[in-house]
């Protein structure tokens, strides 16, 4: 299995190097296809390596050769996986094998080919070594990695300035995260002196409840680390108000998206905070900002999926109110649930986009939805790929969306807290909304009548073959993802031992796992109750940290004592956001614009995504470079040099005019600069000496 | 085989090459030129073994200096030819021997005037680069620290840019200010003392006040060739006019020479000085990154930038060795070693287009990948690696400096971090407006691809920044004896302070 596990997680960089290093010699047509097939190994590899740590319970932890080193600080690169990991594996290296094949139909015409899957494949190996860290750096090697390929993605067509700038904006927001990931590990560090996630989780029991000081106050030492590695996960996981680039990375190839902007790299950040889900649990004051982050983002970008125009745009509001979804999942404490989602999400999202880029390529690159239209008659498989999708991210009963979105919404309501009743109301609205843009994009695109020219019409074509194969797979996901598959182990019968030493804390079973702090022990010390109360931010929730069975009584809950009108309210929701759509696009068509117009503020505030991108650019961008421009102008010109050099040269130059006895030349200066140095030095030593 | 003086040989090699150049008939003057230039390049390549050859057999289990040579030079003051090196300098002597060979192949055409002097003023510096990181005497260590200025002087002046007269007596004001201040603290340490001897001194054991005055003074000297603000205003300017050679050297050896000087005197000599004046130090360092960040934001030159992002760099040099734990000082150490690579590699980067199409304006360029796959790749990898990209040399040196900083203090940490945030925004807009779009200007569209000479040194480069990102443990290994003895002086110098109040 070690071997196994390393061809997995190493194959994908392969592929990257040959594409990469020899696609030119290779030529178009080779080096994608090796790196489809390297893929293809990698994921049945990592599908047998999933299926042997899911069924055995074993984790496989192997370590490869120390990374840094430097007292007490050492990072290895390693390769661990449990079921969390396992779960992630089996998403990523899917849907990275799907998205290569597709691309191949994708991609047919460009001329860079060979550049566009060496960074596919990258991006892909950056990913594994995310999910597989057994430390926290590899995490933010994994991160930054899968960050940069996700920045040469989006700017794959580099001669497109808003290509290139969408790429530019999405890497430094996400930097603006790992500035709050990587103070996060430094603080970690200097509290538990490592940065290994099985120490650190073995010496929480000590750690939670003391307060450390941060910058010059005093804080609940948890708290701090907690929120600053969440910040983290907000900007890799376009929560609000970090999300901004996400939308506009929507710039890149659509299979960028649907594997980096969709199933992947996006959820990396629930997938941190599921990893570090020990940490969480003894930080309330960190759940309760998750779990309001993640409601708000949910219904935010629900709000503005609504009002977009753009085909591509649209999903990516939806992606990015599902990981809202999943963050309140997590904030609430119902970590395999939101681990859940993310697995159902990743099939039926990247359909969708896959789906998007199939009418995108049919329709020879229009991705405006207001002229689409009728395209069901031209595209009737993608049209069907579609709706399976629809049907899942809606959450119809018995599609994959189903099970995982109404777990989350329902573990909310039985969640008594202040935190869980607004994450439900967000997640319930949320999902009448889902239930709207999402009709309203297949009515658009696909019904009424063609809003283009006759002649564009004329030439849609459906996906060819090399297209719409792969999509069966994820369209599989999609409807059996739910129930099938591992849905039942994760949240139903079962999901302690599938998650025993995954996730929260666990009973110490030596060589199993992380040596995280058996459960009885944890309800020894009294958390951060005083400190957080103090901060301002006093919840009355579980004051203490909760174990894996105390995560699965609220899922058992949320199954067993979940009143049923609020299922049966959940479900009209969603039949609400179909039907609203319908009257509205297909019923009514002038209806919308009425709307809009008889509510024009908020069309526009929606329209304009809450305006987020004005103000950061009033905020932080303009003033950045007009102090720039300052500082160099004002401050090293006119200052700095000003009363510096130049006008010690201006002085010089004057004497040295006047004196008249060197007209030219710097050796001059040297010398009688250094004269003047060695006079003063030698009189002031001789009058120490012996004065 | 240790006892051979192969300091000796590192120092003395390059100014036999440099005698022998200076040798050549100039009847034939291409004739003339190459051999210089292949003189040179072989010489250096020499000096490259050998230094490797000292990391080879380096112990790395003591904190002692080795391969250390001792002779009396002036008997009368006690002033001795004293060479050695541990695990700190070791590696300045690498790096400054690994990038002599580049500077002289990425002159190879670029230079065309005064081939043969341009390459004794390298081989001469490549032999004070040496010296200045293996003196153990401080008087040795001073006429080497001077002695660098003057080729590094004619290099701009003679072989620079329109208005190298003015940037080669700005850099030369500069240093000269810090310089005397330097000497003068040499004096007093003699006069206190009575040794020149940089192992004694560091167990003198001076005095409060006059360890406050010291450190003033080393620091005047320190902190232009780190540079930092406010006294960092020479570099843009001397990089600006210097040739492409002149601004690797520059970069990658001579602005090491600042830290290197904190770490070797400062720290050890003035521990309870360097303790006091830290958060002074963190000041200045943090400044010098935000500010120069932002300022590098709106350059329109691309050396400048590139300047620019340099103090910014150096910034996190300081704060590193200045935390003064073991974490700050070798990712102080490490981020030397890897901006002299990395940025190095940036300004070879910009010599190539320069060479091509003689500006260095931003918006002269775009879409340079259109013709230029190659180039962009390399220019890609060491822009990443000065953003810190994990897997890149830049991010462990950086990181480790965070990790020391954090325990020194948040703030500084806090602070310092925004330079992730502000230097991914300069670089990747650097690259996007030179590489990326389409071709603005006519002169673009027959530009060429790296040729194989471009190609010989970068790839040693490129490989050395990802080893150094993926692997670092040669470097690091051999640096934490010497490090943890370092972390020793300086506690033991303060607790010793505090025990004696």
């Amino acid at each position: 299995m070690t071997y196994v596990a390393a061809f997995a997680v190493f194959l994908p960089l392969l592929g990257a190097i040959i594409a990469g290093f020899f696609g030119r010699r290779l030529g178009p047509q080779v080096a994608p296809i090796a790196t489809c097939i390297l893929l293809g190994a990698t994921a049945v590899l990592a599908w047998a390596t999933a299926l042997h740590v899911i069924d055995t319970g074993n984790v496989l932890h192997i370590t490869l050769f120390t990374w840094i080193d430097s007292g007490a600080f050492e990072v290895d690169w390693a390769i661990y996986i449990d079921q969390v990991t396992a779960v992630m594996l089996i998403v990523v290296t899917t849907v990275s094998a799907v998205v290569h094949v597709y691309s191949l139909g994708y991609m047919e015409h460009d001329p860079h080919r060979p550049r566009f899957f060496a960074y596919l494949s990258l991006f892909t190996f950056a990913m594994l070594m995310l999910v597989t860290a057994d430390n926290f750096v590899q995490m933010f090697f994994g991160w930054e990695g899968v960050g940069v390929c996700s920045y040469l993605l989006i700017g794959f067509w580099y001669k497109r300035p808003t290509a290139n700038a969408a790429a530019i904006k999405a890497f430094i927001v996400n930097r603006v995260g790992d500035f709050g990931f990587a103070l996060g590990i430094m603080g970690v560090f200097l509290v538990f002196s490592s940065v290994s996630f099985e120490t650190v989780f073995a010496a929480l029991p000590e750690k939670a409840g003391t307060t450390m000081t941060f910058l010059s106050w005093e804080f609940s030492t948890m708290t701090v680390l907690c929120l600053l590695l969440f910040v983290g996960a907000m900007g890799k996981s376009a929560q609000m108000p970090l999300h901004t680039w996400l939308p506009d990375a929507m710039e890149g190839p659509t299979p960028v998206s649907a594997l980096i902007h969709a199933a992947t790299m996006v959820t990396a950040g629930v997938f941190m905070v599921v990893r570090l889900s020990p940490m969480f649990e003894t930080s309330p004051t960190t759940l309760v900002v998750v779990t309001i982050v993640g409601a708000t983002t949910c219904i935010f970008a629900a709000t503005v999926g609504i009002a977009q125009n753009d085909i591509k745009r649209v999903i990516a509001y939806s992606t990015c109110s599902q990981l809202g979804y999943m963050f309140f999942a997590c904030g609430i404490g119902a970590y395999p649930v939101a681990l859940f989602h993310l697995f159902t999400h990743a099939f039926f999202k990247a359909l969708l986009f896959l789906g998007s880029g199939a009418v995108i390529h049919g329709m020879h690159d229009e991705q405006d939805m207001r002229r689409m239209g009728g395209l069901w008659r031209k595209l009737p498989k993608t049209y069907a790929f579609m709706w399976i999708g629809s049907l899942a991210l809606a959450g119809v009963p018995f599609f994959a969306g189903y099970y995982s979105k109404d777990l989350i919404i329902e573990s909310a309501w039985v969640t008594d807290t202040a935190a869980g009743q607004y994450a439900f109301w967000m997640g319930a609205g949320a999902a009448f909304l889902t239930a709207l843009y999402s009709w309203r994009l297949i009515i658009m695109t696909f019904h009424g009548k063609p809003r283009m020219t006759k002649e564009t019409f004329d030439h849609v074509h459906d996906a060819p073959k090399v297209m719409w194969m792969p999509l069966i797979v994820l369209a599989t996901g999609a409807v059996i993802g739910g129930y099938g598959l591992f849905g039942g182990k994760m949240v139903y019968h079962g999901g302690e031992t599938f998650f025993e030493h995954s996730v929260a804390f666990t009973e110490v079973e030596p060589g199993e796992g992380f040596k995280v702090p058996a459960h009885d022990e944890m309800a020894e010390y009294d958390n951060d109750e005083e400190v957080s109360e103090a901060d301002g931010h006093a919840d009355d929730g579980h004051a203490e940290g909760r174990g894996v069975e105390d995560v699965f009584d609220i899922i058992d809950k949320a199954h067993l004592e979940t009143p049923i009108w609020v299922r049966v309210l959940i479900l009209l929701f969603v039949a609400a956001g179909v039907g609203t759509a319908y009257l509205c696009y297909m019923i009514k068509p002038h209806l919308p614009g009425l709307i809009a117009s008889q509510f024009r503020p908020v069309y526009k505030f929606l329209l304009n995504k809450w305006y987020f991108d004005e103000l950061f650019d009033r905020i932080f961008v303009f003033p950045a470079m007009r102090l720039g421009m300052g500082l160099w102008k004002a401050g090293d010109q006119d200052t700095i040099d000003g009363l510096g050099p130049d006008g010690v040269a201006a002085a010089t130059m004057n004497i040295s005019r006047r004196v008249k006895v060197l007209q030219s030349g710097y050796v001059y200066h040297y010398a009688f600069a250094m004269l003047i140095g060695l006079v003063v030095v030698a009189s002031w030593f001789l009058f120490r000496t012996w004065g | 085989m240790i006892d051979a003086p192969l300091l000796s040989l590192a120092i003395f090699l390059p100014l036999v090459g440099a005698a022998f150049i200076l040798v050549i008939r100039n009847d034939d003057e291409a004739k003339a030129a190459a051999n210089a230039r292949w003189t040179a390049l072989w010489t250096s390549l020499v000096v490259l073994v050998v230094t490797i050859a000292m990391w080879v057999m380096f112990d790395p289990g003591t904190a002692e200096f080795q391969f250390v040579e001792q002779a009396p030079w002036i008997p009368a003051y006690g002033i001795q030819y004293y060479l050695g090196i541990d695990g700190i300098s070791l590696f300045l002597i690498v790096l400054a021997a690994f990038l002599t060979p580049v500077c002289i192949l990425c002159s190879w055409e670029a230079i065309q005037t005064r081939v043969k002097e341009y390459m004794i003023a390298f081989l001469v510096m490549e032999a004070l680069m040496v010296g200045v990181f293996s003196a153990l005497d401080f008087v040795l260590f001073y006429l080497f620290f001077e002695a660098m200025l003057i080729p590094m002087f004619l290099i701009i002046g003679v072989w620079g840019g329109p208005r190298r007269i003015y940037s080669a007596f700005k850099f030369f004001l500069y240093t000269l200010v810090g310089s005397v201040l330097l000497l003068v603290a040499l004096l007093v340490m003699y006069h206190e003392t009575g040794t020149t001897s940089i192992p004694e001194l560091m167990n003198a054991g001076f005095g409060e006040d006059m360890q406050r005055w010291l450190w003033l003074a080393m620091f005047a000297s320190f902190a232009v060739k780190v540079p930092m603000w406010p006294v960092h205003t020479w570099l843009p300017d001397a990089h600006v006019e210097a040739p492409t050679a002149g601004s690797v050297i520059l970069a990658g050896v001579l602005l090491k020479m600042g830290g290197y000087g904190f770490i070797r005197f400062s720290l050890p000599m003035l521990p309870e000085a360097s303790e006091f004046f830290a958060p002074f130090i963190f000041t200045l360092s943090i400044i010098a990154i935000i500010y120069t960040s932002l300022v590098a934001l709106v350059q329109q030159d691309m050396k400048k930038l590139i300047a620019y992002s340099s103090v910014a760099h150096m910034g996190f040099v300081t704060i590193g060795i200045f935390s003064m734990n073991q974490q700050g000082i070798e990712g102080g150490i490490y981020q030397m070693l890897s901006h002299g690579v990395v940025s190095a590699a940036l300004f070879l980067c910009v010599g190539v287009i320069y060479d091509r199409i003689h500006t260095r304006e931003i918006s002269h360029y775009g879409g340079l990948v259109n013709r230029m796959p190659r180039y962009a790749f390399i220019f890609m990898v060491f822009m990443l690696a000065s953003v810190g990209l994990p897997g890149t040399s830049g991010f462990v040196g950086e990181f480790l400096v965070l990790v020391g900083a954090f325990q020194a203090n948040t703030w500084v940490a806090l602070l310092a971090t925004t330079g992730i945030i502000l230097g991914a925004a300069y670089m990747l807009w650097l690259y996007r407006r030179v590489v990326f779009g389409e071709f603005v200007h006519e002169d673009l569209k027959t530009i060429v691809d790296c040729n194989k000479r471009e190609l010989i040194y970068f790839v040693p480069l490129l490989i050395a920044v990802i080893i150094m990102g993926v692997w670092p443990a040669p470097f690091l290994d051999v640096m934490h004896v010497s490090v943890e003895h370092l972390v020793d002086q300086v506690n033991g110098g303060t607790m010793l302070a505090q025990s004696a109040e």
